[in-house]
């Protein structure tokens, strides 16, 4: 593998020359590497509503969609081309140039965090030290898509759908940040790929951080749940109240952008959640049971998918939130058992509390 | 005090959600009880009240003798009824129409008439085009009547000690 892409770059030296290879060859590199990744999250996206609507019709004793292909496997494929062809309308009093680049910027950072996701050892577009650091700032972008969607509308129900979207992704970033402070403290690291190889260990799942950093895990993937304005905090959309809230005014691919961003967000979202609380890549079982406690991208997949399946059995089992408790649960709950499990975990890592049994496992190392 | 306290160490354990995942999580593997519609039907009675039919007798008279009590029944005012004096002496409709874009289906013109001339059928996949596909006419009605008028019969057979 290595041989072959020395082999590569070195032909990109030869067809552009010394100076210009190098560049070349590093451009070449990055968007091979972007395609590599993007394609299949795509794919991934597409399927992944398809999934969604079987997965909740089974648990409303329905079949879900079973008439586009065989078992409906054609589904996403018929949505994306209905969505291609139809109209892309502008409400008269839109502020035009705002509301075409609302998707685009809901979009853009939820495909572009995942330059820093590593996948395996190596695995990486960009292995930035400060991973952790751009993932909360890209993801912190995506919410002015949905405000300036809401705004660059001129209805209110839009507008209305921004404003609690705002309030509420503002609320769970804290609480959101606060739990990766915790995986940054226990991966004593902000480069995802070093806090992974942190929960490496003889002991399999039970070096992962999900143990000493429960409360913060379930957090993370709660406030990860109000981040992507799923349910039961998708009160951002609100069906019943506000239309369809940010995006009442968006058809066709505009609307298809927006719903690309969310599924993609979520899907960020059980990734980081493997890679910081569920060890990532690496197995479950103990180191000595060969192939089984092998490391391999195998499980970060299996980890990302089980995360996918709890969004939509959740969305699926609970009502959504009234606005106002979700405000109590994300600024009187949320925040305050962070607050205090970082110092826990503080203590845990503490110089003599450190090398004690139960918690040498996880920060003597 | 103590049950506040106990309150707040389940709500934080997330044991009511758990347990509303858990109850999904069962039905996640129940058996479906989608009925696939165009090759799955559901069962009818024989009191279903469908498309409607005019009937005739088994020497091929027609059955209305133009009493209109099922255009004076009707709440939706769907029947227009229309009607002479035939060269026999007896008295037939000239005009039976059913808008049935106003039919609510309620059976009772069906119920009103002391013939069984007018009837509602099982059929009920149908549609109309255009807007006047739906004003049914007497013969129209009638044909569908010829059509069905096996089912038709067994089905008021079946029903006839109830009525």
């Amino acid at each position: 593998m290595t041989e072959m892409l020395g082999t590569v770059q070195g032909a990109f030296q030869g067809w552009f020359g010394p100076v210009w290879g190098p560049h070349a060859w590093v451009l070449a590199k990055s968007l091979a590497g972007i395609v590599a990744v993007l394609v299949p999250l795509l794919v991934t996206v597409l399927y992944y509503q398809l999934v969604e609507r079987w997965v909740i019709g089974w648990i409303q004793v329905r079949k879900g969609p079973n008439r586009v292909g065989w078992k409906g496997v054609l589904q996403p494929i018929a949505d994306a081309i209905k969505l291609l062809m139809k109209e892309r309308i502008v409400p008269a009093g839109a502020s035009r140039g705002l509301f075409f680049l609302a998707p685009i910027i809901a979009v853009a950072p939820a495909l572009a965090v995942w330059a820093v996701v590593p996948f395996s050892p190596g695995w990486v577009i960009a292995n930035v030290d400060a991973g952790l650091l751009v993932v909360l700032a890209m993801t912190s972008m995506g919410v002015y898509g949905i405000i300036i969607a809401g705004w660059a509308s001129n209805s209110k129900y839009a507008f209305l759908g921004a404003m609690r979207s705002a309030a509420q992704v503002v609320a769970y970033e804290i609480a959101m940040g606060f739990a990766l402070v915790g995986a940054i403290m226990a991966g004593r690291s902000l480069n995802l790929t070093q806090i992974v190889m942190r929960q490496d260990g003889a002991f399999g799942l039970l070096e992962w951080f999900w143990l000493p950093l429960a409360p913060l895990f379930v957090v993370y993937f709660i406030a990860g749940l109000a981040e992507t304005n799923r349910h039961p905090f998708d009160v951002a959309e609100g069906e019943s109240e506000l239309v369809a809230g940010f995006h009442v005014e968006y058809s066709g691919m505009t609307f298809a952008v927006f719903f690309l961003a969310e599924y993609a967000n979520m899907i960020l979202v059980s990734t980081l959640a493997s890679l910081l609380f569920l060890g990532g890549w690496l197995s479950p079982f103990p180191a000595a049971w060969g192939i089984l406690g092998a490391p391999g991208i195998g499980w970060l997949l299996a980890k990302i998918a089980f995360f996918m399946f709890l969004f939509l059995w959740v969305r699926a089992s609970f009502p959504r939130y009234r606005y106002d408790q979700i405000m109590r649960l994300g600024w009187k709950v949320f925040i305050p058992v962070t607050l205090v499990w970082i110092v826990v975990t503080g203590v845990m890592m503490l110089e003599p509390v450190r090398d004690i049994a139960p918690f040498s496992l996880w920060f003597g190392k | 005090m103590w049950n506040r306290a106990r309150e707040i160490v389940s709500s934080l354990m997330l044991t009511e959600l758990l347990k509303g995942l858990a109850l999904t999580g069962r039905f996640l593997f129940a058996r479906k009880v989608t009925v696939l519609f165009p090759e799955e039907k559901t069962p009818q009675g024989p009191r279903f009240r469908g498309l409607h039919a005019l009937r005739r007798y088994p020497n091929g008279e027609e059955r209305c003798i133009a009493c209109k009590l099922c255009e004076a029944v009707c709440p939706a005012l769907a029947i227009t009824i229309e009607s002479e004096e035939r060269q026999d002496g007896t008295r037939r409709t000239t005009r039976y129409d059913i808008d049935l874009a106003k039919c609510i289906f309620c059976g009772f013109c069906e119920e009103s008439c002391p013939v069984d001339s007018i009837v509602e059928t099982r059929i009920l996949e149908y549609h109309g085009e255009a807007r006047g596909d739906l004003y049914y006419t007497k013969p129209v009605l009638l044909a569908i009547g010829d059509r069905y008028e096996a089912q038709i019969a067994a089905d008021r057979a079946e029903d006839a000690r109830y009525r």
